[in-house]
């Protein structure tokens, strides 16, 4: 049942949007967050378990050193104050997938509090940097998987029974929270998609998590909600679980911003609950309801002593901290002299890091970004998947691009070099040796096929020897086609007008 | 050969003078023998012990070093997990659970050559002061099978009141490990919080709980508290340092000067009248030894017993709730039509007993919001009280002195329906888990009405476990002599015969 939608514009001449956003971001350790299991993503289920995580009676958590770390960084690049110590807390309620039923997480001390991020959104007066207050920063446990058998949806209702996976039970998770967001006004979807993205950049940079929002290793939960405007009233909020995508924060705002402010026009309550985005008609339904909120009866962890980070060592994090995302954005755009969109453009198709990579191995910017940006997006885009998870790296541009200014590509042969390197043909190097790409360069091979195509098509040949150069594209043609592509045509022109006495 | 001590029998081991094997297969007789009257066993593994023992006897045939109590057989309390041997808890929710792992008190004993016997019987989850609490039915007390060995380790002490092992291994929350010895004239040791791993002790009250020796004699504690002791990686909360020299302690015999608080607030009403009178003798003698007895007061203690009685359920409530049959344990109504939730709440419902029920239920009800600062949050406070009632007594004196419990073993049901006269048997032993400092109980005579044991409490501070063992040796001895020889000599055969 889908419900009433106010038209966009209206909802924003009435109302005025407060936004607030979870993240949860899985860190990329090598091993749990409380135990020594791996954490590779897609393994056979139940393969990465042991007593802890499985929570088997008389078992104990131990605290993964670098998860606090990696937190502590994040926090750091989200300007964040440290606590100098702090605990876990237990937050109790039952699930099946949740193999102590209990989840090991912070409450009312968190690692990282009082931090924000600055996000840059366009507006119609150009682009605006809207201020994301963070709330704080905290550390916790990931459950395992439920998977429903049976039934039409893949939900518990109606299925007919459930298999558990506890590979992901004890993964850790950072869980970054925003203070309530006011005054972005139309712009709310963009702001909070500009939050998650910058947000994902800086992760990235980081290099503490995969931040891949399709595998779950960053997931949003969006709470909207609105005031009518001037009231100063904080309106009641809905939580959209899991949003999966960029795209999909901000369809989903907008959609809840939209429904909200059917039911305020109707004289309806919105409720405080939680609903569900569908990726496909765009809208959110409802899930579970808040009403009756749960109570978690947390306490302070006593398997697990308090945290306390020396302030010495938490600087030197800081000191390790990498050139963040919208200052490194500014600089390189300067560097490499482009305009405002290719820049977004570059940054909407995630490729800005890879593009860095490959500048950084020596290719040519424009190059490098015009591979990027060009035939890889486009390779990907056909297979559906992300530009990064297409199969080519950034040493293999850098080796493409490499090879064309060597003279020994074509860019047509270059974009098969490319194919190659896609199909799992190996590195472009390997491409170039078994599919025999290389540019036909001996002379003596070009003499001996333009000898040919001069034979084959005299009356052109004749033409070119009375001055018609025109006349000269007909042979470059057939020598191309004889070296299958393979030779470099300025290269054939000059062999070919020198052969005919021009 | 099984009234030995453990020290004595590892002794004879090492000389060549008996095997394990024997040794071992003497206890598990004598197990055969007599624990149908005791019922200090839920589980024997005959098989395991003797494949054990042998292996000592194989170590030592190729001249390898034996540890200080290898091949001596051992008691272990069936809330510490076994890899592949039944562990229940004394719950039905985990009967046929058979772990996948070892605790690290085991890994332990295991590797300095214990022969582990069987686990023992105990309150469900350790909740309770009699073994009443047991799914699989109490133990009864080797000085009279109509009374209560203590709880919740009651079949732990029980089997060495009875000679079923020399050794034993308790876990004490509130007095679990003290109160069983207490009452069954065997020594318990609850050592310092952190100074034995809990991994693989299955939890009741985290940050109350912690596994200690039980033995006979206090040397015999020593040797075991030396094996198990020790900083564990797999635990957290447990302490990176060396084990106190508790041995060299227990050795010592000598008392001379040291400065012995006896507390105020642990004794007078609600005392029984032997109790007190076998503890002011013990007193005495301990003047007699050249120490000096100092009164102190400790004015929180008062409100220990409130305070325990909402940290323990509250925590209890958390960790008991892993037991939901979803991965381990008993199972109960799953027809493929219920849900998940139904399962886990027929389970539940089947599978924990009255009392574990009653304390989740309190603990949950206290760590409630809108409840959780005035129960959790006040008994903390409390609890940092205590500390410091703790540290005031202990910037005067070495160590501090109560009875243990404040009376002999009663009658098997007869507080079993009045819970709160069941938890005023730990009014003198949950202080200290409280605080997280050290205690012992060791016999100091036999109750005059009606001659059965009494048991004395030394405490000490956090990390000097090897003081409780100092006076608890010095102690010993005096009364060794002035009784002729051990108090469990005069316990009553269980078998008719002449032991």
């Amino acid at each position: 049942m889908s419900e009433a939608m106010l038209d966009y514009d209206d909802v924003i001449a009435k109302y005025e949007p407060t936004l607030g956003l979870e993240v949860h971001v899985e860190l990329n350790t090598n091993s749990k967050m409380f135990c020594g299991c791996a954490t590779v993503f897609g393994a056979e289920p139940n393969t990465q378990v042991c007593p802890v995580c499985l929570g088997m009676p008389g078992s104990l958590p131990f605290v993964n050193e670098r998860a606090i770390e990696s937190t502590i960084l994040i926090g750091l690049a989200l300007n964040c104050e440290i606590a100098t110590w702090c605990r876990f807390a237990r937050k109790n309620y039952f699930y099946p997938d949740m193999p102590k039923n209990f989840q090991i997480s912070q409450y009312d001390e968190p690692i990282c509090f009082n931090g924000y991020l600055d996000v840059e959104v366009e507006t119609d007066d150009g682009m605006r940097t809207f201020r994301v207050e963070i709330e704080r920063v905290h550390m916790e446990e990931d459950t395992g998987k439920s998977l429903h058998m049976g039934g039409a949806t893949g939900r518990i209702h109606g299925a007919d029974y459930s298999l558990l996976d506890y590979n992901r039970a004890g993964i850790p998770l950072v869980e970054i929270v925003t203070k309530m967001v006011p005054g972005t006004e139309k712009y709310a979807p963009l702001v909070a998609k500009a939050y998650v993205a910058e947000l994902r950049d800086i992760l990235r940079s980081l290099g503490v998590s995969d931040v891949k929002m399709e595998q779950g290793s960053l997931r949003c939960d969006a709470n909207v909600s609105l005031s009518p405007r001037g009231s100063g009233v904080l309106g009641t909020r809905s939580e959209t679980k899991n949003v999966n995508s960029l795209r999909s924060v901000e369809r989903a705002i907008r959609s809840e911003m939209q429904r909200h402010a059917a039911r305020l026009d109707d004289g309806l309550k919105v409720v405080q609950e939680t609903r569900h985005f569908h990726e496909d008609s765009g809208i959110t339904t409802s899930g579970r309801s808040k009403e009756t909120a749960e109570d978690y009866r947390y306490f302070p962890e006593p398997d697990l002593v308090p945290i306390a980070p020396d302030p010495a060592w938490v600087e030197e994090l800081r000191a390790t901290l990498p050139e963040r995302p919208s200052v490194v954005r500014a600089r390189l755009q300067k560097e490499w002299n482009i305009a405002d969109k290719e820049m977004a453009s570059m940054v909407n198709a995630g490729v800005l890091a890879v593009v860095m990579e490959t500048v950084a191995l020596g290719a040519d910017s424009t190059k490098a970004r015009s591979w990027w940006v060009g035939e890889i997006a486009r390779q990907a885009n056909e297979r559906g998947v992300e530009v990064i998870d297409v199969g080519v790296t950034p040493s293999d541009v850098a080796r493409i691009v490499e090879l064309v200014a060597m003279g020994e590509l074509t860019d047509k042969l270059a974009r098969q070099v490319v194919d190659g390197v896609i199909a799992g043909e190996g590195r472009p190097d390997d491409v170039v040796a078994t599919r025999g790409l290389k540019v036909v360069s001996d002379d003596g091979a070009l003499l001996l096929a333009i000898a040919t195509a001069i034979a084959s098509d005299a009356a052109a040949a004749e033409k070119v020897r009375g001055g018609n150069l025109n006349a000269a594209g007909a042979l470059i043609g057939l020598v191309m086609k004889a070296t299958q592509g393979q030779a470099d045509a300025a290269k054939v022109r000059e062999l070919l007008l020198k052969e005919l006495g021009q | 050969m099984i009234t030995q001590n453990a020290s004595e029998m590892a002794a004879a081991v090492a000389a060549g003078e008996i095997t394990s094997e024997a040794l071992t297969q003497a206890h598990l007789s004598r197990i055969a023998e007599v624990d149908e009257k005791v019922h200090a066993f839920l589980h024997v593994d005959a098989e395991g012990a003797l494949a054990q023992a042998r292996a000592v006897d194989a170590a030592r045939a190729k001249g390898e070093k034996l540890s200080p109590l290898a091949g001596v057989p051992l008691a272990l309390k069936d809330v510490m997990v076994q890899k592949g041997v039944p562990t229940t808890c004394g719950s039905k929710i985990l009967e046929g659970w058979r772990p996948p792992y070892d605790a690290t008190v085991v890994t332990k004993l295991k590797n300095a050559g214990v022969v582990i016997l069987g686990k023992t019987n105990m309150d469900e989850f350790a909740m309770g002061s009699s073994t009443e609490n047991s799914a699989y039915g109490p133990t009864h007390n080797p000085w009279d099978l109509t009374r209560i060995p203590g709880g919740s380790g009651g079949g732990s002490s029980a089997s060495l009141a009875a000679f079923e092992a020399p050794l034993a291994i308790g876990t004490d929350t509130g007095g679990s490990i003290r109160q069983p010895a207490a009452v069954t004239g065997t020594v318990g040791v609850k050592p310092t919080y952190g100074g034995v791993s809990r991994y693989g002790l299955v939890a009741f009250s985290s940050s109350l709980d912690q596994a200690g020796p039980c033995a006979r004699t206090v040397l015999d504690a020593a040797l075991l508290h030396e094996i198990i002791g020790g900083h564990d990686t797999y635990d957290s909360t447990s302490i990176d340092a060396p084990v106190p020299a508790v041995v060299a302690a227990a050795k010592m015999r000598n008392v001379k000067g040291m400065r012995i608080g006896v507390v105020r607030e642990l004794g007078g009403e609600g005392y029984q009248a032997g109790v007190l009178q076998r503890f002011n003798e013990s007193v005495e003698v301990l003047r007699g030894l050249g120490a000096e007895i100092i009164e102190v007061s400790c004015p929180h203690f008062e409100y220990a017993l409130p305070a325990y009685y909402l940290i323990a359920p509250s925590e209890c409530s958390s960790n008991l709730a892993r037991f939901d049959a979803m991965r381990f344990g008993l199972r109960v109504g799953d027809d493929r039509a219920r849900s998940a939730e139904e399962v886990m709440n027929l389970t539940r419902e089947a599978g924990f007993g009255p009392e574990v029920k009653r304390r989740i239920i309190l603990g949950t009800y206290a760590l409630s919001s809108g409840y959780y600062d005035a129960y959790y949050g006040s008994a903390q406070k409390v609890r940092t009280l205590i500390i410091n009632d703790f540290n005031a007594a202990f910037a005067q004196v070495d160590v501090l002195i109560s009875p243990t419990s404040p009376t002999t073993a009663f009658k098997i049901g007869e507080k079993a329906d009045d819970p709160l006269a069941m938890y005023l048997n730990d009014i003198a032993t949950i202080p200290v888990n409280l605080a997280g400092n050290c205690a012992m109980s060791i016999p100091c005579g036999l109750a005059p009405e009606d001659g059965l044991p009494v048991g004395l409490q030394i405490i000490a501070p956090a990390m000097a476990d090897d003081r409780l063992y100092r006076v608890g040796g010095a102690l010993e001895a005096a009364f060794n002599e002035a009784w002729g020889g051990p108090l469990m000599n005069m316990a009553p055969s269980l078998t008719g015969g002449v032991r």
